[in-house]
């Protein structure tokens, strides 16, 4: 072990740790944007207008069968040259995220939403509420009770993915810690420590997970 | 109030509603009765657009429910409908279940609505749960709350689909009485019930059906004191037995 200098961990915290802002920013972004973009396509994928239903399940069937990072160089260089100007590397990669996770959200969304009893909606419609606000206020919240472990499980597998911010130049908390590797030559520290805040950090969630699941889903 | 005309439905090649017609008049308590699968839930769901139909008109307050012109939600609105399972919002308290429709589409402020739904709360003898959710319910009074939550958007008709079906025999007639004073008060109602007992109290008239067609239309005493029908005779033979 003498051989091994974990210091270099400890002089370098401040550099780790503007790259971990970098992470979390960029998994809170995308998944309040997956959610979001996941909510309205999955609403339209059960649309009984078929055009918008089609539209919808070929947007989710394309985002799912491409590589994130394709998607993610995809936005990185189409995005400048659809809205004319650039738009820099950070928000192309969460415009990326947000459209790539919204294909898999809605599919959760999708699936939370058909497990809610068919005559809750009859009785939201009922009352003269429109299909938007039936299932806004109606089958949604009691959709989120089955969809909230599956949310919670991609978002972090998102935390993970984010660290693909490297290909557009980002220096997210892996690419941090790549460079500080290179430049102290100790990757074997670095890289022990970064999977280890990797492991604390999505077990943690994991563990959260565990504990709130009982109460949201009583 | 509402006009029937010469209704058919299919799901595909299965006809499940044919030219039915029947008229309902302000006021008017009409029982909807017949066999199962006769089609009674469908024709009431058809009266609030609930279920397409693919033939035929239904007039609802000289509205016709097929017609681009109509806005289905404003006209769902102004028609009541209790369901078999009361599908209350699980997630929701009493109030918040009798509250969000008046609030949502009738853009009434929280207050009055809560005020509102205490006062029907009360019509129907549940003062005291107004902030219980429905697992905390039994079966007579969630579905006591889902007729407060119906009522809340003050309808000028009231669509019952075998409001008493999913009951135990002990809870059925907490929510007949509910049904009787709401009769008694004037609204038009049409009831989709097995409960002969209650029609010949407050029923003016039967529409009764088998096979997705109606077999009769008549006033309540008439049709059982001397049910035209052989159906209905066997039918009534069959529920007054027991």
């Amino acid at each position: 072990m003498s051989s091994f200098d974990w210091t270099v961990i400890t002089r370098n915290v401040p550099w780790l740790w503007a790259g971990m802002q970098l992470t979390l920013l960029l998994t809170a972004l995308a998944v309040v944007g997956g959610i979001t973009v996941g909510v309205l396509v999955a609403i339209c994928r059960l649309s009984s207008w078929k055009p918008l239903s089609l539209l919808a399940k070929i947007y989710v069937d394309l985002f799912r069968s491409i590589p994130l990072v394709l998607a993610v160089f995809w936005f990185y260089f189409m995005v400048p040259i659809i809205t004319g100007q650039p738009v820099g590397p950070f928000y192309s990669i969460v415009i990326a995220f947000t459209f790539f996770e919204g294909a898999y959200f809605s599919e959760i969304v999708r699936a939370g939403i058909q497990g809610v009893r068919r005559g809750q909606l009859s009785a939201a419609l009922a009352t003269g509420l429109t299909h938007f606000q039936a299932i806004l206020h109606v089958v949604l919240p009691q959709a989120v009770r089955s969809m909230y472990p599956l949310l919670v499980t991609r978002s972090i597998i998102i935390f993970q993915d984010t660290s693909l911010a490297f290909v557009v130049g980002l220096t997210d908390f892996l690419t941090s810690a790549n460079i500080i590797a290179n430049r102290e030559g100790r990757p074997i520290e670095i890289y022990c420590f970064v999977a280890l805040v990797y492991f604390v950090v999505c077990y943690a969630a994991e563990l959260g997970l565990d504990r709130t699941t009982k109460r949201v889903t009583r | 109030m509402i006009m029937i005309e010469a209704v058919d439905k299919w799901y595909g090649q299965l006809q499940v509603l044919s030219e039915c017609s029947a008229s309902i008049d302000q006021g008017e308590v009409v029982v909807v009765c017949g066999p199962s699968g006769s089609g009674k839930s469908t024709l009431i769901k058809c009266i609030n657009g609930l279920e397409e139909f693919q033939k035929g008109q239904i007039t609802v307050d000289r509205e016709p429910i097929k017609s681009a012109s109509t806005n289905i939600y404003k006209l769902r609105s102004k028609v009541g409908m209790v369901f078999q399972n009361f599908e209350l919002y699980p997630h929701l308290t009493s109030i918040e279940n009798i509250t969000l429709a008046p609030m949502k589409v009738l853009k009434r402020s929280r207050e009055e609505c809560v005020q509102r739904a205490r006062k029907l709360l009360q019509q129907v003898g549940l003062s005291a749960h107004g902030e219980k959710y429905p697992s905390q319910l039994s079966g007579g009074q969630q579905q006591r709350v889902a007729i407060a939550r119906s009522l809340a958007m003050d309808p000028i008709v009231m669509l019952f689909d075998e409001p008493t079906s999913a009951l135990d025999p002990e809870m059925i007639n907490e929510v007949l009485d509910v049904m009787v004073d709401l009769a008694k008060s004037g609204m038009t109602m049409v009831v989709v019930t097995h409960e002969m007992g209650f029609a010949q109290r407050v029923g003016s008239r039967v529409i009764f059906m088998d096979a997705g067609k109606i077999v009769e239309d008549r006033k309540c005493p008439d049709f059982f004191s001397n049910p035209n029908s052989d159906r209905a005779k066997a039918f009534l033979s069959k529920i007054v037995k027991h």
